[in-house]
């Protein structure tokens, strides 16, 4: 072979290669679009919900009242009748089966909704206000167009009275849309349109601040020691190889440890932030420890030998230099762990975070749920209403992830220092 | 010996240096004169750098590094359990092969010893120690308007001498220097032999060098090492000019090495 023929068969060996690594970048990111495009599709009606207006009738009357009306006995207050009453007026039904119907438009908190509507505004009793009601998931469905209106009537969930209802209703524009605030101020439901992310959203913060508060001293301290100050012997070497084997653990194994030792053992309420917050701070444990123990490595030996030689004891130089050195590679690790806890399911399956929570917690050790494990039981129901919650969720989800992800790089980048 | 008229700072006796199994210098007696500088040459892996760094304990740091045997400072011996060797290090300062700024201010990086040591009392005493210090490594002039630059930000030959200046503050006996013109260009190693030429009337200092022409330019008493085993010792002026050694003779004419 010349050696003009070597050149141009370098020439095309390395034009092969950019290609193929074209090739594979594109994949990825064609592949990132469709799933996001996908999420995003399904998931951004969530974020708005349908509302009936219905003429109120607060007819103090039906209230039953014995005491003067004021707010605290209009919370005690049934508010049913009235309710029923002032709903089934929007249009006319001829049996007690087409009063049915009519209420299944709302969703079954209509009651309650009425009844808020005039705790807030107590001056409107006995009078005939316009309310905004919840609509029912399947007219949310069909409103959102998501329901195919030419399927024959025994296989749609709206009959043809409630369609013709519907019509009769946006004719007089008495439905719209309104931004869905009860995505992140509500905790489940059986029922789609009433079922938010709050619990989830509380119950992963608490998980997420436990697993933060136990791992990130626990891994900076072991990370400092084992490199800094631990003798090089057979145990440390033990130790070290047992660390990066705990971090390829699948994560169900730690949900077996925590519901083994924390629950049965140790009798820690279950389904709680608390628990999963330790079980996830032991997965996350050796997840961090190997990165803060990278960046306290790629700290140049010459700056320990500099502070050595001007007197600084071990223990100076290493909280006066390498520590503060190594920051921004330790404090994205471990927020990088944490995003991998933050995205966990299958140990808080394990450990009962899989439970049907409604209340929101209000601390650690109130049962709830987590944003992953929502998905998981989200994605499992029928009704239509909760395949977009499942992909709001996700959203929500990727944006904590990629919030965090940018806080890593914001830190390392801020602090991190050139030396030499 | 002909220089028996300077007192002697260093003595080290029956030095012997492992790494694990390999063992790196060989029975070493060496005797280093007060205020005058010494030079270590020889052949890359011979063994000066461990020396060096036998007298102010930085061996210790290395795990598989074993020392035996004897370094005394003013007949005090440096290598017992109970010697501390921050005190030790205080008073024998090194300066590194490569500019090791911390990444730091360039007042930062003088101070810092100052501070963990506890010698200045406030700020006027701080900032009074390092204007000394970098006027003692003549580095104050050119750097005296940007004192809260990153030492960093400082050419090669100003990193080196903010590095020798960081070694001065905290008043050391004894400078150790290791290479320290090896990474700079000629112009730099001018400025730092000028430097050591004028340092040496206050402080003991041990240089090694790869360079026969900056051991005979700056130093007054030369050691040549090889494979860990020390040659020859004597004046430089003899070493290089009529070297009692037939290996020395070999190395300073360039024939091996």
């Amino acid at each position: 072979m010349t050696k003009e023929q070597r050149l141009k068969k370098r020439y095309r060996a390395e034009k092969r290669f950019k290609m193929y690594g074209l090739i594979s970048v594109s994949l990825a990111v064609i592949f990132v679009l469709i799933l996001v495009q996908n999420i995003f599709s399904k998931g951004s009606s969530a974020f708005s919900r349908t509302m009936i207006e219905v003429e109120v009738n607060y007819d103090s009357s039906l209230l039953e009242l014995d005491s003067p009306i004021n707010q605290n006995s209009l919370k005690d207050a049934d508010f049913y009748d009235l309710a029923v009453e002032s709903l089934l007026k929007i249009y006319p039904a001829k049996d007690s089966k087409e009063e049915r119907q009519i209420l299944r438009l709302f969703s079954p908190d209509y009651e309650f909704e009425i009844k808020d509507f005039l705790i807030k505004n107590p001056n409107k009793i006995d009078q005939v206000v316009p309310v905004k009601i919840t609509a029912s998931d399947d007219i949310d469905q069909l409103n959102k167009g998501n329901f195919p209106r030419d399927l024959p009537e025994d296989r749609r969930r709206v009959s043809n009275y409630q369609l013709n209802i519907y019509d009769n209703l946006v004719e007089k524009e008495k439905i719209n849309k309104k931004f869905n605030n009860y995505l992140f101020t509500k905790g489940d439901s059986r029922d789609p349109e009433l079922a938010g992310i709050g619990g989830s959203l509380m119950g992963s913060f608490f998980t997420i601040i436990i697993c933060l508060i136990l791992s990130f001293p626990i891994a900076i301290m072991a990370s400092i020691y084992l490199e800094e100050f631990a003798p090089k012997n057979k145990i440390t070497d033990f130790i070290e190889i047992n660390i990066n084997n705990l971090a390829a653990v699948p994560s169900i194994v730690y949900g077996l440890l925590g519901l083994g030792i924390l629950l049965s053992v140790m009798e820690f309420p279950r389904s709680t932030p608390l628990v999963a917050g330790i079980t996830l701070s032991l997965m996350t444990l050796p997840r961090i420890i190997i990165p803060c123990r990278a960046s306290l490595k790629a700290v140049p030996p010459s700056i320990r030998e500099a502070a050595l030689s001007v007197g600084a004891s071990k223990f100076q130089t290493v909280f006066h230099h390498v520590v503060p050195l190594a920051m921004p590679g330790t404090l994205s690790g471990t927020i990088i762990g944490l995003a991998q806890a933050l995205g966990e399911t299958a140990p808080l399956i394990l450990i009962g975070m899989v439970a049907f929570v409604v209340d929101i917690p209000s601390s650690p050790v109130d049962p709830s749920a987590s944003l992953p494990v929502q998905v998981y039981l989200w994605s499992e129901q029928a009704e239509r209403g909760f395949v977009e919650k499942t992909s709001a969720t996700i959203m929500m989800l990727l944006g904590f992830l990629i919030v965090m992800n940018f806080i890593a790089v914001y830190l390392r980048q801020k602090f991190e220092k050139k030396w030499n | 010996m002909e220089l028996n008229n300077s007192k002697i700072k260093i003595k080290a006796k029956n030095l012997n240096v492992f790494y694990g199994k390999k063992q790196a210098l060989f029975d070493i007696n060496l005797d280093i004169n007060q205020k005058e500088v010494t030079a270590l040459i020889g052949p890359s892996g011979c063994g000066k750098s461990t020396f060096i760094r036998c007298i102010n304990r930085m061996n210790d740091v290395i795990d598989i590094c074993k020392v035996e045997g004897s370094v005394e400072i003013d007949g005090a011996e440096i290598n017992e359990k109970n010697v501390d060797v921050v005190t030790l290090r205080e008073k024998v300062g090194m300066v590194f092969q490569k500019p090791n700024p911390f990444p730091k201010s360039i007042y930062d990086n003088i101070a810092y010893g100052p501070i963990i040591h506890g010698a200045a009392e406030n700020k006027d005493q701080m900032d009074n120690i390092v204007e000394t210090s970098l006027k003692k490594a003549a580095l104050w002039d050119e750097v005296k308007d940007r004192l809260n630059e990153p030492g960093t930000s400082l050419s090669g030959g100003q990193q080196q001498r903010l590095c020798i200046a960081r070694a001065l503050s905290v008043n050391p006996e004894v400078i150790l220097m290791d290479e320290p013109c090896s990474a700079l260009d000629p112009i730099a190693t001018a400025k730092i032999e000028e430097l050591i030429d004028d340092l040496k009337k206050s402080y003991t200092i041990v240089i090694v060098t790869h360079s026969m022409a900056q051991a005979v330019r700056v130093s007054q008493k030369t050691g040549f090492f090889h494979l860990g085993k020390i040659i020859e010792v004597d004046s430089t002026e003899k070493i290089f000019k009529n070297p009692a050694n037939k290996m020395t003779q070999d190395y300073i004419t360039g024939r091996f090495g």
